[in-house]
């Protein structure tokens, strides 16, 4: 039977993604909990979702009274066991098996055996974190694409165990909420990291063997792919340590050696070149302006 | 700076009626001499640069190699196309270890006065654009094969999560299976990395000698 959903909780809702995910709860509609262990973090937060939302009025995306309505609808705390009367709880903490098994053993213990838990991973198996849970039968993956407000696709996974009317119910919220889901299988990386991963590693191995420049490679991919960043500029943006981060879950599970953490991205990070972060990666950054390295 | 075409039918970077054809100068006026299709590449010192189109092959095939000190004022190039799709506005200029400087800098000159972006690469197979994405396509392609998405989600994915123009799958299908075939193909017997091993639907193509 399919559920009704009116109230959602967001673990992690201190974190850019967890935030944003609040956001596309709370304007479509739905009583909205952002929970997160940092009160100060989901204060910065519910600052940022009140500016965001301030530039939505700016631009004539809405009026007054809808930010205030959205606005009136999203809460936030600190203590987990607010989120008990939620019928959908979307976990977005930190990318570890271990924290994501707790958060759920935690959740457990205080909703309804009817709430649904989703996990907004974007390399662990939902199969394993559902695990975590007395009821694997209630956990999807749902995992949005940074930043969540703005962008529409998430991908929305079955574990082994999930409750075919539980993702139906998942689902339909997520289109309720004017996303657009995509269903994958629960395999390492689903499609979006499963190609981008890689893709990014075989040209940071075209960097080191000398094939060209990272100039040279991401002015090649976008004029003739038409993309709108090079790979290259795009791990300078998702950060070089995160990359080996994600090449460390992936790995260990595919051995796909495209997957594997290139001498160079290990070197560089190491050297403290983080990408945009450290101001410097590939390439270089200074006042947001960019110089070819 | 000046640039001679010597035509050749052939020629996937400037096929008959391309606007770059109608701007080549005679070639006793010209600075760059611009070889197309699969011709003799000349040694000819009269010009800045020579510029010789390649296709799936090394520019060491055309020029000969030795023992690793490669270069004069000859310099590869391909016009990046998607099979037999309109060419794109990337010109991968290839150069050997001791290619001329001045080689390099006429061929850039003259190419982008024409309104073409150019990338400078070194002499490997797949040069920049296919080394980086057949890999992705025969990712693509697999994912298809085991079921992970449907085809449109998968293109859906990566247009909606990265912002491409279209998806893998849709791409490599235009541009022509039994084209990444042969590109995948080279590609894996020179590198010997199973990411280029061509996938199964364009093994498949082939064997119904599709383009």
């Amino acid at each position: 039977m399919t559920k009704t959903i009116q109230t959602v909780g967001v673990c992690g809702a201190a974190g850019t993604m967890g935030a944003g995910i609040a956001i596309v709860a709370a304007r479509a509609g739905f009583r909205t909990i952002a929970f997160d262990k940092s009160p100060e973090g989901l204060s910065r937060a519910a600052q940022n979702t009140a500016a965001f939302f301030d530039k939505s009025v700016q631009r004539g995306k809405m009026d007054t009274r809808m930010r205030d309505q959205i606005l009136a609808r999203l809460s936030a705390t600190s203590e987990i066991d607010a989120l008990s009367d939620c019928d959908l709880v979307i976990e977005a903490v930190f990318e570890d098996i271990g924290v994501k098994k707790q958060l759920l053993a935690e959740l457990d213990a205080v909703c309804s055996p009817e709430t649904i838990f989703a996990s907004n991973t974007s390399t662990l198996s939902i199969t394993e974190i559902a695990s975590g849970s007395t009821r694997p039968e209630r956990v999807v993956g749902m995992h949005f694409c940074l930043p969540a407000q703005l962008m529409k696709l998430v991908e929305m996974t079955p574990g082994i165990l999930t409750d075919p009317g539980v993702f139906a119910t998942a689902w339909n919220w997520t289109e309720q909420s004017g996303q657009r889901p995509v269903r994958t299988q629960d395999k390492p990386g689903f499609i979006l990291n499963a190609l981008l991963v890689p893709f990014n590693n075989d040209a940071i191995r075209a960097v080191e063997a000398g094939v060209a420049s990272a100039d040279d490679i991401d002015r090649a991919i976008k004029v003739a792919l038409g993309y709108k960043m090079g790979p290259l500029e795009l791990i300078d943006l998702i950060g070089l340590d995160t990359q080996i981060r994600l090449c460390e879950a992936f790995y260990p599970t595919t051995l796909d050696p495209r997957a594997s953490a290139p001498p160079l991205l290990r070197r560089m990070v190491a050297a403290g070149l983080l990408g945009r972060k450290s101001g410097r990666g590939f390439f270089e950054y200074e006042n947001s302006a960019m110089f070819g390295a | 700076m000046k640039y001679f075409v010597q035509e050749n039918p052939q020629s996937r970077s400037f096929p008959g009626g391309d606007p770059f054809l109608a701007g080549a100068s005679a070639r006793n006026e010209a600075d760059v001499l611009v070889i197309t299709g699969d011709a003799a590449c000349p040694q000819d010192t009269k010009f800045s640069a020579v510029l010789v189109e390649l296709d799936l092959e090394c520019l060491g095939a055309r020029t000969g190699e030795g023992d690793g000190e490669e270069g004069s004022n000859v310099v590869g190039f391909a016009r990046y196309r998607n099979g037999n799709e309109p060419p794109s506005s990337l010109i991968e200029l290839v150069r050997q270890k001791n290619t001329a400087a001045g080689a390099i800098e006429a061929a850039k000159a003259v190419l982008q006065a024409a309104g073409f972006s150019v990338s400078v690469c070194t002499d490997q197979p797949g040069r920049i654009i296919d080394r980086l994405v057949r890999p992705k396509y025969n990712v693509a392609l697999r994912f298809l094969d085991e079921g992970l998405a449907s085809r449109a989600d998968i293109d859906l994915t990566c247009q909606l999560g990265l912002g491409y123009p279209d998806g893998p799958i849709e791409r490599v299908i235009r541009g022509g299976l039994g084209r990444h075939y042969d590109i995948a193909q080279a590609l894996f017997e020179t590198y010997g990395n199973p990411g280029f091993a061509p996938a199964r639907r364009s093994v498949v193509a082939k064997q119904r000698r599709e383009n």
